[in-house]
């Protein structure tokens, strides 16, 4: 018995200091990056955060173009993959044969694991051409109205960039969302099939409810990496730190501007302003988690089994 | 609450608190290389990008002749180098733009500028149905790229090629989106070509771009301009030498329009007067052959160097670079020193202490 008690004691406190060494590593994160970047939130203060010039000639840093490029970017690639993501994964767990499901998970799990860069190059030599032939002259002449889609139509730009993105997050989405739905009790489905449900009002009201909180969890996996994805990002959007409404225009974010700037700046000022867009981004990114952990909080409950 | 419960409290938080202090006492800094047999000399070295594939050919052919000595260089970019040379990490750095006297104020003990290749720059572009290579004035250029002249068939773009018929469509214009030393070369070129430009823009490794889109390096830049139609950008003279590019002529400070070449490089960096430290900007320069977007890169070498045997090798090195290792630029499209920098820069060896 003192053995086994002993083993329980040991295995506590190791997986105790293990949890804990990751709140850890996150402050330290935060202390480093904090204390790196001292001259640029000295001299710009909060207006950092709200100013659209970045020119390192004369030394004016404000990160506002960039945040606005990585929140619409990733914005506009949750908007194409959760639909896709989620309605392909409902399909493969619920409705799809066995056979062919385990088939195609298997190639959407790939396409997750193929380097971001490829991607990139994907995007430069093949989406960009046509969205700039075909998909933006066909938004322009529909919607052209529409700050969004107005401007001249050269394939890089935001729109390019968001579509990129939502390729790279539907692995994500669909392979976690597929495994959660999965796991969904098979009483729950008999349950709602005995009632005299048919089986698509088995799948939407009852399995997608009792699952929700798990997709709700992929997405925000695939949200995250959007946010910090860098080198497909910056080989489509191209790269002009501008704020515009349109899609069609192109832009830049935090880790695309940090990437390529990094290693060429010789300034104090300069290195430790992309220093202080890395604290953004971290900022960001905690930001936008938490605000998604209190929608689900929130909108828990409702509806569901839980 | 139960005793167990408060030792394994005590448990946790003592392992944790380690596991702080661990974390935060920071490490004694190190040689970042590894240890090397005692017979045998490492020297690091960390800098530029451009210059990396003549300065390994150099590395590689002086290990062969001196086995007992091996020089490691990373080719992290300038900023980076100049970074590591500041704080001791690096042997020597290397730069594709001359320190500032505001960056060299920053050094303790001031590094020597070495000039070691050329590189030039040259704008290229894609126009639908143009295939003649299109000569440009600066102040076009400049204006181009200020986003002040917005089509093709602009007068100032017209002027000097008669008998072109060019579109009345927008330019594109496409810049690098990376910190680069041929986005230095090009600013500072621009600064020259237009007052205009050096007052609101200026030359760096970025600067804050009037108009256009950004492609990550050289590929990108190239790739951008091909897909896209009415574009304009500016790519390294080696890589358009390499892949074949078309690129346009450029008109020199004597007024004559040249299409870049090694021999041109060379012709600017002759025609220029070489101050004693060597910081000098080559674009612009006088002379009818002279090609006006041209630049040195340099090794940035401490003038002292504490150990004997690692001032030996460098030294050696050195001389041995400016007479035998010159000969390996033009296989790999770099442009040669002229005799009177070499000439110069040997004078300068004795100066590191």
């Amino acid at each position: 018995m003192a053995r086994l008690r002993a083993g329980d004691e040991i295995a506590h406190v190791i997986t105790w200091a293990f949890a804990a060494s990751v709140f850890v590593i996150t402050c330290l994160l935060l202390y480093e990056l904090w204390s790196a970047c001292a001259l640029p939130r000295h001299k710009f203060g909060l207006a950092f955060l709200v100013t659209s010039t970045w020119d390192p000639v004369f030394e004016h840093f404000g990160a506002l173009p960039f945040i606005y490029g990585t929140l619409v970017t990733s914005a506009l690639a949750l908007l194409i993959a959760v639909p896709l993501g989620v309605g392909a994964a409902i399909f493969l767990a619920e409705l799809a044969p066995p056979r062919i499901a385990d088939a195609l998970s298997f190639v959407i799990e790939l396409l997750a694991a193929v380097p971001s860069v490829i991607y990139g190059l994907i995007g430069v030599f093949v989406l960009v051409p046509i969205l700039r032939k075909y998909v933006e002259p066909a938004l322009k002449g529909v919607f052209g109205y529409l700050p969004l889609f107005k401007g001249p139509a050269v394939g890089v730009g935001f729109l390019a960039a968001g579509v990129v993105l939502a390729v790279m997050i539907v692995p994500f989405i669909l392979s976690i969302s597929r495994e959660v739905l999965l796991s969904v009790p098979v009483d729950q489905r008999e349950a709602a099939l005995a009632l005299g449900a048919t089986k698509w009002e088995a799948t939407w009201k009852v399995v997608v409810p009792y699952a929700r909180t798990g997709i709700m969890g992929s997405i925000f996996l695939a949200l995250a990496r959007a946010l910090g994805e860098t080198m497909a990002v910056t080989m489509v959007i191209g790269n002009d730190p501008k704020i515009s409404a349109s899609l069609f225009a192109p832009g830049y974010s935090i880790a695309a501007v940090i990437a390529n700037e990094f290693t060429e700046a010789t300034s104090d000022l300069y290195v430790q302003s992309l220093i202080e867009l890395g604290l953004v981004l971290f900022l960001v990114t905690i930001v936008i988690n938490a605000l998604a952990r209190i929608l689900i909080l929130t909108t828990a409950g409702r509806g569901t089994a839980h | 609450m139960t005793t167990p419960t408060r030792n394994r409290l005590a448990i946790t938080l003592t392992f944790c608190l380690i596991l702080i202090a661990g974390l935060l006492s920071r490490p004694e800094p190190s040689s970042p290389a590894p240890a090397a047999p005692a017979d045998r000399l490492q020297i690091n070295a960390a800098g530029a990008t451009f210059p990396y594939p003549i300065y390994s050919k150099w590395f590689d052919e002086y290990h062969k002749l001196h086995p007992d000595l091996e020089i490691n260089y990373q080719d992290i970019g300038s900023g980076g180098g100049i970074r590591q040379l500041q704080s001791g990490t690096v042997d020597f750095g290397a730069s594709d733009m001359p320190l500032t006297d505001q960056l060299l104020g920053q050094f303790k003990d001031k590094p020597l500028h070495f000039p070691t290749v050329m590189g030039a720059v040259v704008p290229t572009y894609n126009i639908p149905g143009v295939s003649a290579e299109l000569k440009f004035t600066q102040k076009a250029l400049a204006q181009i790229f200020m986003g002040k002249i917005t089509k093709w068939n602009d007068p100032q773009i017209t002027g000097p090629n008669p008998g072109v018929k060019l579109p009345g469509d927008d330019i594109v214009v496409v810049h690098r989106s990376d910190g680069s030393g041929t986005t230095f070369i090009w600013t500072d070129f621009l600064s020259k070509a237009d007052p205009d430009w050096k007052a609101k823009v200026g030359s760096n490794t970025s600067v804050n771009w009037p108009v256009g889109l950004g492609g990550k390096s050289n590929e990108g830049v190239s790739g951008l301009v091909q897909q896209t139609p009415d574009s304009i950008g500016y790519v390294e003279l080696i890589y358009a030498l390499q892949n074949h590019l078309g690129f346009g002529l450029v008109q020199n400070k004597a007024g004559a329009f040249l299409k870049a070449s090694l021999a041109g490089v060379t012709a600017a960096a002759a025609a220029i007067t070489m101050p004693a430290d060597f910081r000098v900007s080559i674009t612009d320069a006088p002379g009818k052959n002279a090609y006006p977007i041209s630049s040195f890169t340099y090794l940035l070498i401490p003038s002292t160097i504490s150990d004997g045997a690692k001032r030996t090798a460098i030294t050696g090195f050195l001389h041995w670079m400016l007479t035998d290792g010159q000969k390996y630029t033009e296989a790999l499209s770099y442009a040669p020193l002229p005799k009177e920098v070499v000439a110069k820069e040997m004078k300068q060896i004795p100066d590191i202490k």
